[in-house]
């Protein structure tokens, strides 16, 4: 068997990939809620829910409507930004005169409808997820085997990141977009509908996190605590990473998640606190966080 | 005068209602309405919303029930020592946390608290999922044996008390009038030229001690401490309690865990109903009473009799 650092290498490669997938979810998460607290000034406690519906969506139409796995990919983030459009214009719009902790706060309550209805109904004990049939089995690379599915997580979710980097970055609603953060009242002054931009915003950021939820289905079991297991670590991603960047944020997501896949290698027992180690270090080193602006 | 009769009046309720009460009841109340009011320090008048106040209630509760069941020591010994490492931690968790501000302050007090959280997962001396069960309440002093429901209500009590006289002792003092200035408006508090850090971390800390002291009381009352106690829910209800009741009022945060703990207790039975009613509160709270129930209702009572007194002096000029 081939070993590095006295670890065989098929164990140490398969945690990386792992890291790595979680990563991936930390990266679209942390994305969608820096979109959001970028034009929202909100900090959206309900994305965790958000991502787990995603997943049950996912679930639900493949076990009552026999609704495949791709069909489900387009489906579960159209609901879900419908749904995150909703939440924005009947109960958000109301808070943004107010204190940004307010958002937090109510997001919160809606995160706490949200996983205890799907608790209320499924229970915690999770319902498995077939991986598609287009996705199944791997590759056996010599050093490792890949699984075909979970090297689709990575790379799918690189290209979302990338693609709503370009659209902000290269496009003209981008532009809007960043204009709009920055501020808001002149934008609307030039005629734009800034109303309606924050809307589809709130809608996009709530899709994306649906997405990352079915992408994670066939993954982890559909579960109505993952969103909330998942949710306060990208918090503790977002503080290290600042939401200044959208690339620092991606980039902060992956490599968090490999260095918690590192370390259930080597000392699996900080590996669920080995993020919020990093946090601290953080804090005390680079308050604003790695890629952040303000303080 | 007034307020002083009430006082006496509220205190005369406190003593004679475990007689019209189950206590245990009254007692899990007390606890988390002390914990509230520690919490309402931080948020209603200092301007802080710290998302992980579980953290010191559940260690503190972890760390006297480990003194009383395994080092055997008095329940005095038990809850002190618990008020001493939740200092520390809120010290500690305090210097990190007041890097930053607003949103962000509370992101890293939620992600602290996790950690917490996975650390008594894995400690040994936590037992995991079964927790500290069992936990001997000894006899306080050496004099009176806790196992008396009565003694035991009573010195809840008289903790209680001496919690919620310490938090309105800071709030009435120079040091709450800064906290209340960096809550209004902290630069301008920092150009007065007071040094807004130190009395941030001052009031974590007092906070986080406070919160420790109901965590280890509640200990004392339900001889155990669990996962749950360390929970990011915990933290999420009392930031409901104190929400709920009035944030900012000093005896609101009471109110609201008197409420959140009565719901508790009827719908203990019906699954995950207690999440999905907490979150409904929390968002009707957050659009439409931000003042909370005492703050609404003291709000209201001025507007009255202020309305009062002004038609009083209207009424020599007949004109309109």
């Amino acid at each position: 068997m081939i070993t590095l650092f006295g670890y065989p290498i098929q164990a140490l490669m398969g945690q990386l990939l792992l890291g790595l997938i979680n990563g991936a979810f930390y990266a679209v998460l942390s994305l969608g809620l820096a979109l959001i607290f970028g034009l929202l000034n909100i900090i959206n406690f309900a994305h965790g829910a958000q991502y787990m519906m995603g997943a049950f969506v996912a679930w639900l139409l493949l076990t009552y409507a026999g609704i495949n796995f791709w069909l489900s990919l387009i489906l579960a983030p159209l609901a879900l930004g419908l749904f995150g459009m909703a939440l924005e214009r009947l109960l958000l719009r109301r808070l943004y005169k107010l204190d940004p902790l307010y958002g937090l706060l109510l997001t919160f309550g809606l995160a706490l409808i949200i996983e205890g209805a799907f608790r209320q109904a499924y229970g915690v004990s999770g319902q498995a997820y077939q991986v598609p049939k287009l996705l199944q089995g791997g590759i056996n690379l010599g050093f490792m085997y890949l699984p075909l599915y979970r090297a689709a997580v990575v790379v799918v979710s690189l290209v979302i990141c990338l693609a709503t980097w370009l659209a902000i970055e290269k496009t003209k609603l981008g532009a809007l977009l960043r204009a709009a953060t920055e501020n808001p009242a002149l934008v609307q002054a030039f005629g734009v509908n800034v109303p309606v931009l924050v809307t589809g915003t709130y809608g996009f950021g709530a899709a994306l996190a649906g997405f990352a939820g079915v992408l994670a289905a066939p993954v982890y079991s559909v579960n109505p605590l993952m969103g909330s297991n998942i949710i306060i670590v990208v918090f503790a991603v977002v503080v290290i990473g600042g939401m200044g960047s959208i690339l620092g944020s991606v980039l902060t997501g992956f490599g968090l998640g490999l260095i918690e896949g590192l370390t259930k290698v080597f000392y699996p027992e900080a590996s669920s606190t080995v993020i919020f180690v990093i946090m601290a270090i953080v804090l005390l080193l680079k308050p604003a966080g790695l890629f952040g602006r303000t303080a | 005068m007034r307020p002083l009769i009430g006082l006496v009046l509220a205190l005369l309720a406190a003593l004679a209602l475990p007689f019209a009460v189950y206590p245990f009841f009254l007692m899990k109340g007390l606890c988390f309405g002390l914990f509230a009011v520690s919490f309402n320090l931080l948020l209603g008048y200092t301007g802080l919303l710290s998302f992980g106040h579980a953290a010191f209630f559940g260690f503190a509760a972890y760390v006297s029930g480990h003194v009383m069941k395994q080092w055997g020591l008095g329940p005095e010994l038990g809850i002190a020592s618990g008020v001493a490492v939740a200092a520390v931690m809120g010290l500690l968790f305090g210097l990190l946390a007041i890097r930053r501000q607003g949103i962000y302050f509370a992101m890293v007090t939620l992600a602290l608290a996790q950690m917490v959280y996975f650390f008594c997962v894995q400690a040994p001396f936590t037992h995991g999922e079964d927790g500290i069960q069992a936990i001997p309440r000894g006899k306080l002093f050496g004099l009176v044996p806790l196992d008396n429901m009565y003694a035991l209500y009573y010195t809840v009590l008289a903790i209680f008390c001496l919690g919620v006289w310490v938090v309105w002792r800071a709030i009435h003092s120079p040091f709450g009038q800064v906290l209340k200035a960096i809550r209004e408006n902290e630069a301008r508090a920092t150009s007065l030229g007071y040094r807004t850090e130190h009395f941030k971390l001052a009031a974590f800390v007092l906070s986080a001690s406070l919160a420790g002291l109901a965590g280890a009381t509640k200990t004392l009352v339900f001889q155990l401490a669990s996962l749950t106690d360390v929970d990011w829910h915990t933290s999420g209800e009392v930031v409901l309690m104190t929400l709920l009741g009035g944030m900012g009022t000093p005896l609101g945060p009471v109110v609201g865990a008197f409420f959140v703990v009565t719901l508790e207790n009827y719908l203990a039975e019906v699954g995950a109903w207690v999440t999905i009613i907490q979150g409904f509160i929390f968002v009707l709270v957050v659009t439409l009473f931000r003042r909370g129930l005492v703050g609404e209702a003291l709000a209201y009572w001025t507007k009255h009799s202020r309305n009062r007194s002004r038609s009083g002096a209207s009424l020599p000029s007949p004109s309109a």
